[in-house]
């Protein structure tokens, strides 16, 4: 290993410039002769807009611009996209309804953007959109999941009738009926996997420029995927051609899936800042925020297992219903349906498996991806029913987890769900993590704590993910609107320093610091001499971004490319100035060695050869500056066993997790403390939506968790210091053998929480999230 | 947040002369909601004259009785001071975080008299009397309403009184997101006997009779099952309905006995 190389837990690189106040985020960015937009939003959730009259607003102190819907069409300007078409029951692929940039006929959520007042000041702004004056005539909405598609439900979009966007369905439900048909025991399980808000820490943000003289638009935005943005605001919004428009995400302070899509206010920054000649300026306070960033999870779910006399599982059946919101959003119904249906086997040999999925819009925000998206919907409806069959059978969680288990020596292993997983040992994770959390001996606590009259429960998770996003031909196939390669280039400055341009985008993941310490392994290079460049179109090639824990997995392995590429050419420049045959080279640790000799040459003084190339080999260009672009092979499939304890006091129904074990199988750690770091940032994520997180909605569709008042985000003092370890196993398709780390709390943690819970009170089954109350009600009713 | 005048006072005289001059005006001490409440937008006062500069709403000073605490001392000032009363300092040392403490003040928190406010049941729990500049007024008769007080229109409160108690404590279950009380009972054995006073679970703070008709007869724990608390007054929201609000006085109430000894 290299000294600070892959597997050295080197403190990270940007966190000088994040702790000490020297981050550059997009409200950070202030450019001459800024001028301040603010949305005039929906207060309703459903109505009819008559009329929008803008003249006082015009005219108030300040004010340069109002707009509605229709200056942005005159313009030209595109609505909003959704990337997914996806093939549901019948043939059919899912109706997208248009959604303009501000909207004109409807509003359908409250939030809904219709006008922006653009002034000098934001003040200004505030007081000029209160001039806006907004006939509306109210509609009946409709919020809830279970039911906007029933029949009398208010109607969103003409093109979506009974409130349906798709209706899709996997597996072969008559071979599963026949399973359920022919089961010595069955059990089922009714849940909801409730709405969340990802509440990154910084809010979204844009700043809008154009220079008249070259007829550039720039966009500085919070966006995991500049290059995505530029390409979607580009080809289908007619923002700017590519060429001619530069998005910078600088630094950004969170994203968690909600900074991937395009959204109204970025495209109004853009257009606006054309339109006026003058940057423009929008930042998102959290009260927008949560009205107006895409939302997560929101599943009604029925799912049964059935199984023969040895508690092995002979199939499964899962109706769903996923909330769309009011417009879909860029992945959209991707998420229920792919990104949910394939993970549906989890580590289990369940040979026949049926999902009818039903997405439905609602006068709600949209609805997309958000960390795990899809993976936690399909893990907690399957290890909470697993539990439950567990308890049907009178098997221990653990046993009959083990009875089910595909086995190390199975792998690659075909899923009757489309995945192939290509890598896992189950039972190993299993094993430590019972061990580490001292699984065997929970009865004596249990029995402790009821003499301080305390209920204790432990739950196990045993998950899957599918990671590393995605061979391009197979998303392509499945209605995925663009391919999830990934980019790298690697620049080797004259001096010996490295610039490494990555496609992916950091947003608290650490990538300038465990990136470099890919390339001090590559290629021998000290790793404070490799930069990692991200997030600004015009610097580097393309790149398709952060999400799904692909930029290890895809991005790092077209970094490694690209150092590979680097070595093959330094071969030749060494081979010359060595006077050496190329075959005869060797590289290591930074240094071009002929074999059997001590004649060697640093990869340094190779790069100064290459940009003096006095004494060069024929044939070969000078400079060294490698692109690769990486298509992965399949998916990455992170797995593990996780082990919850909790104590309930009955009295109040307060819950305390007292121990919780994570045993995760990434593969190669690249750096362990920055790993460690994701395990506990995705624990406190699943463990939030277990116990805290809930978006709701009233019946009238006003958003009752509005702020952080009534919306309940962990805290330090809801969590417990975490024992995280690792089962790593060896993938086939990723040449690095990595698998991605950043989903995997937010996916096992849920379901581990809730069987814990229902443990202790010895209930079946309790939703999410498990509130002192909920929780003090099912103490109570089980006595 | 709407433009306003912003005006120091310099006594508690020219605080009040200069609300009365105002067109709509209002004071502002730790400034912890009513600042939230401009930054949204949500009031539009035409003066704010702000009380941080006025000595005689600051200090804390022990008497042989009790104990009498400025308006304007801060939640860490009562928090840190070995003059009040520990089951004060507790209420005190409980209320947010460490930036609200800061700067959050106790005539802020019982002038705006928040249902979920710790401090309210504190004064109730412990008798104490509201002295502001036109005269005084017992905690009792103080806490009149949601967001209400029986403060007059240009009254400002100058300190707070707490009488000496032989026995005094808090519990507090607090809300999960908002960490405000979702009940917080406050139980005293004072000098005109037994008191208990409610917070968080109702329009207002307010006493407990059931409680203190119980707890008079047996200072215990155990004397307050099956105390009978009415259901219907309770608060009922997303985060705790009435049934599970009204079990929860009972339970903080125990657990405030208990911890008062």
């Amino acid at each position: 290993m290299a000294e600070n190389g892959i597997g050295a837990s080197l403190k990270r690189k940007e966190d000088n410039r994040f702790l000490t106040g020297k981050g550059n985020y997009t409200s950070d960015i202030n450019r001459p002769g800024q001028i301040h937009a603010y949305i005039v939003r929906s207060p309703h959730a459903h109505a009819t807009i008559n009329s929008v009259d803008i003249a006082a607003a015009k005219s108030a102190p300040g004010v340069i611009g109002v707009f509605v819907g229709q200056d942005l069409l005159d313009d030209a300007v595109g609505g909003l996209v959704c990337g997914a078409s996806v093939t549901g029951k019948g043939g059919e692929v899912n109706k997208t309804p248009p959604r303009n940039v501000l909207t004109m006929d409807k509003a359908r959520f409250v939030g809904d953007p219709i006008a922006v007042v653009i002034a000098e000041t934001l003040a200004q702004a505030k007081d000029g959109a209160e001039l806006v004056a907004i006939d509306y005539s109210e509609l009946p909405a409709t919020v809830s999941t279970a039911t906007s598609d029933a029949d009398g439900a208010p109607q969103l979009h003409e093109e979506c009738p009974n409130n349906v966007a798709l209706d899709w369905e996997l597996g072969d439900k008559d071979v599963v009926d026949a399973a359920f048909a022919a089961a010595h025991k069955t059990a089922e399980v009714e849940l909801v996997n409730n709405r969340m808000v990802t509440n990154a820490m910084e809010p979204r943000a844009a700043v809008g420029e154009y220079n008249s003289g070259t007829d550039e638009t720039t966009l500085y935005l919070t966006s995991q995927n500049p290059h995505v943005h530029r390409l979607v605001m580009s080809a289908f919004m007619n923002i700017a051609p590519e060429h001619k428009f530069r998005v910078v995400a600088p630094d950004v302070g969170g994203g968690f899936g909600s900074k991937i899509f395009t959204y109204n206010e970025e495209a109004i920054c853009a257009w606006a800042a054309k339109r006026i000649n003058r940057p423009v300026k929008w930042t998102s306070d959290r009260s927008e925020g949560f009205m107006s960033d895409a939302h997560g999870r929101d599943h009604v779910t029925k799912a049964e297992m059935a199984m023969d006399a040895d508690g092995k599982f002979t199939a499964m059946r899962v109706t769903s219903k996923g909330n769309m919101g009011a417009y879909l959003q860029l992945f959209s119904v991707s998420i229920p349906t792919l990104f949910h249906g394939f993970l549906l086997a989890g580590q289990y040999t369940t040979p026949a498996i049926y999902l009818d999925m039903r997405c439905v819009m609602t006068n709600t925000a949209p609805v997309d991806a958000a960390r795990g998206a899809g993976r936690p919907e399909a893990t907690y409806l399957l290890e909470r029913l697993v539990d439950v069959s567990a308890a049907e059978m009178g098997l221990d969680p653990a046993e009959i987890r083990r009875r089910n288990f595909i086995k190390a020596d199975q792998m690659p292993y075909q899923t009757p769900v489309v995945q192939c997983y290509d890598s896992g040992d189950y039972h190993a994770s299993l094993d430590k993590a019972l061990a580490n959390a001292d699984y065997d001996s929970f009865a004596a606590r249990q029995a402790e704590a009821k003499g301080r009259g305390k209920l204790r429960g432990i739950g196990l998770s045993s998950y899957i993910e599918a990671c590393g996003v995605a061979p391009s031909a197979a998303v392509g196939s499945l209605g995925v609107g663009v391919g999830l390669w990934e980019s790298a280039q690697v620049r080797f400055n004259p001096t010996g320093g490295v610039t490494v341009f990555t496609g992916t985008h950091s947003h608290g993941q650490g990538h300038e610091t465990a990136f470099a310490q890919l390339v001090t392994e590559r290629l021998g290079v000290p790793v404070e001499q490799v930069e990692v460049v991200h997030g600004d179109t015009d610097k580097g090639q393309f790149g398709m971004g952060t999400y799904g824990s692909r930029s290890l997995p895809v991005g790092g392995v077209a970094i490694a490319n690209a150092c590979d590429k680097i070595i093959a050419k330094g071969k030749k420049i060494a081979a010359h100035t060595l006077e050496a045959s190329e075959d005869d080279i060797e590289f290591g640790d930074g240094n071009f060695t002929v074999a059997g000799t001590d004649k060697t040459m640093n990869i340094a003084e190779v790069a100064f050869t290459a940009y003096v190339p006095h004494n060069y080999p024929e044939g070969v260009e000078p400079g060294l500056d490698e692109i690769a672009f990486f298509d992965p092979l399949n998916f990455s499939f992170p797995a593990g066993a996780h082990v919850c304890e909790v104590e309930i006091d009955p009295d109040t129904g307060n819950l305390e997790i007292v121990k919780y074990t994570a045993v995760d199988d990434f593969g190669v750690l690249v750096n362990p403390m920055i790993v460690e770091g994701q395990v506990h940032g995705g624990l406190a994520h699943g463990i939030g939506q277990a116990l805290l997180e809930n978006c709701v909605y009233g019946d009238d569709g006003q958003l009752v968790t509005g702020s952080f008042q009534d919306y309940c985000m962990p805290r330090a003092d809801n969590l417990p210091s975490f024992d995280v370890d690792y089962a790593p196993t060896v993938p086939l398709h990723n040449p690095l053998g990595v698998k991605g780390c950043g989903e995997a709390g937010a996916i096992a943690a849920p379901p581990a929480v809730i069987n814990a819970i229902v443990n202790a009170l010895g209930i079946k089954h309790l939703d999410m999230p498990a509130t002192p109350e909920k929780v003090w009600r099912a103490a109570q009713a089980a006595g | 947040m709407y433009n306003f005048n912003f005006q120091s006072a310099s006594s508690l005289d020219d605080a009040a002369a200069k609300l009365a001059a105002a067109e709509d005006g209002t004071v502002i001490a730790g400034g912890q909601t009513l600042l939230p409440v401009l930054k949204q937008r949500l009031a539009n006062p035409s003066d704010v004259v702000d009380l941080s500069g006025i000595a005689d709403l600051k200090g804390i000073s022990a008497s042989g009785d009790g104990v009498t605490i400025g308006a304007m001392a801060t939640h860490a000032e009562v928090a840190g001071s070995s003059d009040v009363p520990a089951a004060l300092r507790a209420v005190a040392e409980g209320i947010g975080d460490p930036q609200v403490r800061n700067r959050g003040t106790l005539g802020g928190s019982i002038a705006n008299n928040d249902p979920a406010a710790d401090y309210p049941a504190a004064l109730l729990g412990l008798g104490a009397t509201i002295t502001t500049n036109q005269r005084d007024i017992a905690a009792d008769d103080f806490f009149t309403g949601l967001f209400e007080t029986a403060l007059n229109d240009g009254e400002i409160i100058k300190s707070v009184t707490f009488p000496n108690a032989t026995k005094a404590a808090y519990a507090k279950f607090p809300n999960p997101a908002s960490r405000y009380a979702m009940v917080g009972v406050f139980v005293a054995q004072a000098a005109d006997g037994v008191r208990v006073a409610v917070t968080g679970a109702t329009e207002c703070a307010h006493r407990g009779p059931n409680l203190e008709a119980a707890l008079s007869a047996n200072w215990s724990a155990d004397a307050l099952d099956g105390v009978n608390i009415p259901v219907d007054r309770m608060n009922s929201d997303i985060h705790a309905g009435a049934e599970y609000r009204a079990h929860l006085v009972v339970v903080m109430a125990k657990r405030a006995v208990a911890a008062a000894g």
